[in-house]
């Protein structure tokens, strides 16, 4: 019996907090609460809302949570505080909040939303978080837990100490004995401090090195603290030992996340510049056609939002392919051996596509969703999470480049095309269609430039100056990594965008830019074959 | 070229109109100048529409002073010296007796010494970085102290921001008032390690270290946020980062001063639901005047989806009163007009009143909304009373000394207070 009346004591408190059932419901004060709501002040909401909380009544929920989505109206007429949703028709769906009555259907005009700012919503989070602790759900107890660590209330850390004991799951009851550490740290006894110090030191959470962080402030110069001191000392170095590996983890992903843009938007014009050598100022616009073909299939499909990409690949490498080859059939073949011209008239060219792309769709940035998987981060630990969308770009960009390897070293297409470039007219003695092959290999680089804009599309802005943004770099990178060879042009993309990243933090975007470029000028000085020279009769 | 049309054009309507063509003669002329090509075209084409829309409903009311109103619209194509140039063509050429005109600052400074030079008359209509007041400009757009350090007080007293993340984009404004801002914040007993401070070129996309930099600066047990006045489309994959890297408006806030319901009309907006901006003007706010302006804007440009901004409120602001002035002077003489200008009163478009000052700055309201997921904002607070905008910055110390008064006896644009003279610099 003595061991059964803590749990049951538990129990209550539990059902009290879960605002299931509860002795203390009181409705008229929770109505004469609510009903303050729409002629609050901003600034004293706060402890309105406290007090709505404080209630425990079970409507609670029902009224914070539409408060937090904005979902929370009231009447114009009678005040009564209502939760909204739009149907169909444009019209409101009201529910009573008290009652949870429905209420008939009225139009905007009828209604005015409950005030809310950024802070009221953190607080009202908080507040949500404290009931959340006992979901049988083991995400929303981790979410709810991980909220409390960021805002420690006493409210929550009494409920942990309870919980805590019946927690089943690892790494729930882990965060848990986080957070009542960092409240031993705070509160306890020099001993449990002690010891609530070391068992820290592994912890990656901001919130704990902050807590260690500020006790070593307040700790008094005494000598029966030196041994506290000492540890909170080493747990905070060991913290930032940890905090500056993951720190160069992290910026080694940022720089090859910049490598990987570097290289897709390179990786066309390592063909058509690097291979057939023809100087192609139009390459940009390439791109741009890439990423406007995105929006189409946006446009026409807006249901199958999660699958665009997917989609827009072939369809972007068809489009950009497709005006490739024109470009290739119209212009580029007649001035061939010609490169002034051909940089004169690929030039023109991509203003032409600027223009029509600006009469067509207008001037203004169009707009890419982006699908669910492309956003968020995958999180691998606190100090460490690598957003999803470059996650899967720099994926991307390796298997486009593999791909393109694979078609230039193993099919018949990339034998001709190598042919060709070698030696023209031994290639056409032996009976290569050299300008058949020609076109091929410009729409197949074009098309190649029109995927890499499909992933720029969620990288950056959807406009008729997309390509300019990119075709400097993509030029750089070529020549950079040495123009035909598709191996240097991957190192010298992932270098640029490594030794960007690394700058960066310390100097700023602009000026790592200027001392990149200052570095590639002075590098192409020295050795202006770039990194990999072609070797060989053919480079003559 | 323009006469030359203009001969053309009634040499084919001919003779039988020969008074219509005597009438042209008798216009008052507004010049245009605002960028319709070019980077800048996005924005400043709203506000020629915007001037157009005016002269037409002035015209249709029966003029100005019993003449019809012609607008001569020039296009200085994104290009700063350019202004100049199309600045001197206005004045010299066209002689028109008023500008509205410019959006840039760097573009208000190319034309500046043209309309000094030639006596010129212009009104301004965008937020700016202050420290100018020149007797040939009046400035409708938000000074400093009318949107940045507002927005401030509101992030310390209403968000109880303890450390500031001061982001933007190269070039003058944004340096301008983040050295403005950062006197302020020091002023308020922000230490100088909970201030960071960063600059992006123009259209910057890769917002993967500035974010996590950001993030890591929040991460200090303190309240964050971000002061922003990063321009033009570099806004939107920088909220995108924010929103990949998990960073919502609750853990920081950011607060921009460039971000209106015009840029906002061309974007995803779900990442930036929550995030702040200070502005003299939102769309969503309910007044009489405000709906009128809406729907005459809408039925104007033939589209119900345009939005209307801050930029075309100072617009629409600046044209009235002119037309005020005009009236009370009698005359578009510039410097009658300069002076009539000051204490002239018109109704904003919230549902308050607009003075000019003697500073040829305005009196305004200050608001901030929160973004909404339809674009439009929701005023979350708002100044109780219009503020005068202040064209000497008080807490940078080489301009917390001058004022500006074109008023007699002072009648200078730069005046010392401690030493009580006028530089004499004219601007």
């Amino acid at each position: 019996m003595l061991r059964l009346f803590p749990l049951l004591l538990f129990c209550v408190m539990s059902f009290n907090a879960s605002a299931a059932v509860s002795e203390t419901q009181e409705p008229s004060a929770l109505s004469s609460l609510v009903e303050q709501l729409p002629t609050t002040k901003l600034n004293k909401m706060a402890p309105l809302i406290e007090n709505i909380a404080a209630t425990s009544a079970p409507q609670v929920r029902d009224i914070l949570e539409p408060l937090i989505e904005g979902d929370l109206y009231y009447l114009k007429s009678n005040k009564q505080v209502v939760s909204v949703q739009k149907n169909e028709q444009n019209k409101y769906e009201l529910i009573d909040v008290l009652t949870t009555e429905s209420l008939p259907a009225v139009k905007k005009s009828a209604i005015k939303k409950v005030r809310t700012n950024n802070r009221l919503r953190g607080q009202i989070r908080v507040l949500l978080a404290n009931l959340d602790l006992m979901s049988v759900e083991e995400g929303v107890r981790l979410d709810a837990l991980n909220q409390l660590l960021e805002n420690p209330n006493q409210i929550g850390i009494n409920l942990v100490t309870k919980l805590v004991k019946t927690e089943k799951e690892d790494d729930v009851r882990e965060l848990m004995s986080v957070i009542l550490l960092i409240n031993q740290l705070q509160t306890g006894a020099n001993e449990e401090k002690l010891a609530a110090a070391k068992q820290l030191s592994e912890r990656l959470e901001p919130t704990v090195k902050n807590a260690l962080v500020k006790q070593l402030d307040l700790l008094p110069k005494q000598d029966d603290t030196a041994e506290l001191r000492k540890a909170l000392v080493k747990s905070i170095d060991n913290i930032e030992q940890s905090a500056s590996v993951y720190g160069l983890v992290e910026n080694l992903f940022f720089g090859l996340s910049l490598g990987s843009v570097l290289l897709l938007a390179a990786i066309g014009l390592a063909i058509t510049f690097g291979v057939m050598g023809v100087i192609n100022m139009a390459h940009g616009e390439m791109m741009m056609l890439g990423a406007y073909t995105t929006y189409v299939i946006q446009q026409l499909f807006p249901n199958l939002i999660e699958y665009s990409l997917l989609m827009a690949v072939p369809a972007a490498f068809l489009v950009s392919g497709f005006v490739g080859v024109l470009i290739e059939r119209g212009v580029i073949r007649f001035l061939k051996g010609r490169p002034l011209e051909t940089l004169l008239a690929t030039f023109g060219i991509s203003l032409i596509l600027q223009q029509l792309v600006r009469s067509v769709f207008s001037p203004l940035n169009r707009q890419v969703e982006a699908p669910q998987w492309m956003s968020g981060s995958l999180e691998i630990n606190p100090m460490l999470s690598l957003t999803y969308n470059r996650l899967y770009i720099i994926l991307f960009a390796l298997a486009v480049f593999f791909t393109l390897l694979m078609i230039l070293k193993k099919s018949s297409l990339g034998l001709h095309v190598r042919a060709v470039s070698q030696n023209r007219d031994m290639a056409r003695a032996l009976s290569v269609k050299s300008s058949w092959v020609d076109a091929i290999t410009f729409g197949l680089g074009s098309g190649i430039a029109g995927v890499a804009g499909v992933a720029l599309s969620q990288l950056t802005n959807v406009g008729p100056n997309l390509g300019q943004a990119y075709i400097i770099d993509s030029f750089l990178v070529v020549v950079f990594g040495g123009v035909g060879n598709l191996w240097g042009t991957l190192v010298a993309a992932m270098t640029m965008g490594t030794f960007n990243k690394f700058l960066e933090p310390s100097m700023g975007p602009v000026l790592a830019n200027i001392i990149v470029l200052v570095g590639l000028v002075l590098f192409i000085q020295k050795r202006p074959k770039g990194l990999f020279p072609q070797k060989g009769r053919s480079a003559e | 070229m323009k006469l030359k049309k203009l001969i053309v054009a009634s040499s084919i309507v001919a003779t039988g109109l020969m008074t219509n063509f005597a009438y042209a003669a008798d216009t008052i002329k507004v010049g245009v100048l605002h960028s319709l090509s070019g980077t800048m075209a996005i924005s400043e084409t709203t506000l020629k529409d915007t001037v157009l829309m005016m002269i037409a409903d002035q015209n249709k009311k029966g003029g100005l002073l019993g003449k019809k109103i012609e607008p001569v619209v020039v296009d200085p194509a994104s290009n700063w010296p350019l202004f100049a140039e199309k600045g001197r063509e206005l004045l010299a050429k066209e002689k028109v007796d008023v500008i509205f005109g410019s959006w840039t600052s760097v573009s208000r400074k190319s034309v500046l010494p043209v309309l000094e030079e030639l006596n010129g008359l212009m009104f301004y209509p965008v937020q700016y970085e202050g420290e100018e007041s020149s007797k040939n400009v009046f400035y409708t757009g938000a000074a400093p102290n009318q949107q940045a350090i507002p927005a401030v007080d509101y992030l310390i007293n209403d968000i109880g921001a303890k450390r500031f993340v001061l982001l933007g984009t190269d070039y003058v404004y944004p340096r301008t008032t983040n050295k403005i801002l950062e006197a302020y914040l020091k002023s308020k007993g922000v230490k100088a390690e909970d201030i960071m401070v960063n600059y992006t070129p123009f259209g910057h996309s890769d917002w993967q270290n500035i974010v996590s930099d950001v993030k890591r600066f929040g991460s200090k047990g303190k309240q964050t946020a971000v002061i922003s006045t990063v321009n033009g489309d570099a806004n939107i994959p920088f909220y995108k980062e924010l929103g990949n890297q998990g960073i919502s408006a609750e853990d920081i806030p950011v607060i921009a001063f460039s971000v209106g319901e015009e840029e906002l009309s061309g974007f995803d907006t779900k990442p930036l639901v929550g995030h702040l901006a200070a502005w003299n003007y939102f769309q969503s706010v309910e007044s009489e005047e405000n709906e009128e302006f809406i729907e005459n804007w809408k039925e104007y440009i033939g589209d119900d989806k345009r939005v209307t901004n801050d930029p075309m409120e100072a617009t629409y602001i600046g044209f009235k009163m002119w037309v005020k002035a005009v009236e009370k002077a009698g005359t578009t003489d510039v410097d009658a007009v300069e002076q009539a200008m000051i204490g002239v009163a018109v109704p904003n478009l919230t549902g308050g009143i607009a003075v000019m000052n003697p500073n040829h700055h305005l009196s305004k309201p200050v608001l901030i909304g929160e973004i909404q997921e339809d674009g439009q904002f929701e005023v979350v607070w708002e100044t109780p009373d219009t503020v005068i905008g202040d064209a000497w910055s008080d807490f940078l110390p080489s301009s917390k000394n001058l004022v500006s008064d074109w008023t007699a006896p002072i009648k200078c644009g730069n005046f010392d207070v401690t030493t009580a003279k006028c530089s004499g610099q004219k601007f």
